[in-house]
């Protein structure tokens, strides 16, 4: 599976000083799969040493907010959540103006310069960091 | 970066005489580094998250859940309004901890750095060892920050400032994060270099 073109989709880089975006994970990818080499596109070109591993982003849409194909992501520890936002707003076609909120435990919404590495460390689980994004405030 | 004001003193202005002269710019705005505050319940909701990611940290989130939406109210209105009782009769309870235990699950603790692109530092610490000794502050700087800590005979090349003093790195910091936290519930911990005079 992992040979197909499309499971190795390498997002362009979002207009974020972030970098690069997500690199998808194969949809077929089960969960207690490590984020390692099969999250990594073969094409990409990742400024090596600085750059740690990808840590895997379960992406869950809440209420009438469109749901993604594609779930899971590899994501770059140093991404922040406004780069994550800006990320599946384009991926989800929504228009600037449209809000979209990211909550973390189904309970807050971390803020915008939070980097998703960060969270992941405190708030992840079975190797992975599951966040739910919604287009109205879902929780609190 | 939206920081608390006591935080961008600590950080970036801890030398400086007080009271602090500070330059209000009303043009220009650093749309790069900033993001702009749409309204006032921007920051009510900003302000409720945190402590909403603090309670995850501290009681995985059930006290405040069990608090009711005027609980919630109550605590921004009490610190919005400067109503210390208001805010403290609320915030109390985010204070508790079992007493079989000897504090929260994980301390909300944000280390900051001016020396490093990081926004900040943030993991999961416990206030207990594993043998039951209290952790201090010292212990969680060389656990998550060990270049922020002088070796035993080496000059002291860092202040750790919270709330402008710098508390002594023996202090157990279940007791800062009682004591010592900003009203979003994190401690949050300025690493800044050592005056040279």
């Amino acid at each position: 599976m992992a040979e197909e073109p499309e499971s190795a989709l390498q997002l362009p880089p979002s207009s974020t000083t972030d970098g690069e975006g997500p690199t998808e994970v194969s949809p077929e990818t089960a969960t207690p799969e490590p984020p390692s080499s099969a999250a990594v596109s073969p094409g990409t070109e990742e400024p090596a040493g600085d750059t740690k591993k990808k840590i895997d982003v379960l992406l869950k849409a809440v209420g009438d907010t469109p749901i993604m194909k594609t779930k899971k992501w590899a994501v770059e520890r140093t991404r922040t959540i406004q780069g994550l936002i800006d990320f599946i707003k384009k991926f989800l076609k929504l228009v600037a103006s449209e809000q979209l909120f990211i909550y973390v435990n189904q309970s807050f919404a971390p803020s915008p310069d939070q980097e998703v590495g960060t969270l992941y460390e405190c708030f992840g689980s079975d190797g992975k960091l599951v966040l739910h994004y919604c287009k109205s405030q879902a929780w609190g | 970066m939206h920081y608390p004001i006591g935080l961008l003193f600590d950080l970036l202005a801890s030398s400086s005489a007080l009271p602090w002269n500070i330059t209000v710019h009303f043009k220009s705005f650093p749309e790069k580094d900033l993001l702009h505050c749409p309204s006032k319940d921007a920051i009510e909701a900003h302000f409720m998250s945190c402590v909403k990611e603090a309670d995850a940290l501290k009681h995985k989130s059930q006290v405040i859940n069990e608090m009711q939406k005027k609980d919630h109210k109550q605590l921004w209105m009490g610190l919005q309004n400067d109503r210390f009782d208001q805010f403290w009769a609320i915030n109390r309870k985010l204070m508790e901890y079992p007493a079989e235990e000897n504090g929260f699950r994980y301390i909300p603790f944000r280390i900051y750095q001016t020396t490093t692109e990081r926004p900040f530092i943030q993991k999961l610490f416990r206030p207990v060892a594993a043998d039951g000794q209290l952790h201090t502050l010292g212990d969680l700087l060389k656990d998550v920050c060990p270049s922020a800590v002088a070796p035993e005979d080496g000059e002291k090349k860092n202040q750790v400032m919270i709330h402008g003093i710098e508390p002594m790195l023996e202090t157990p910091l279940q007791w800062l994060s009682e004591h010592l936290s900003y009203p979003d519930n994190f401690l949050h911990i300025s690493i800044i270099p050592q005056p040279t005079d």
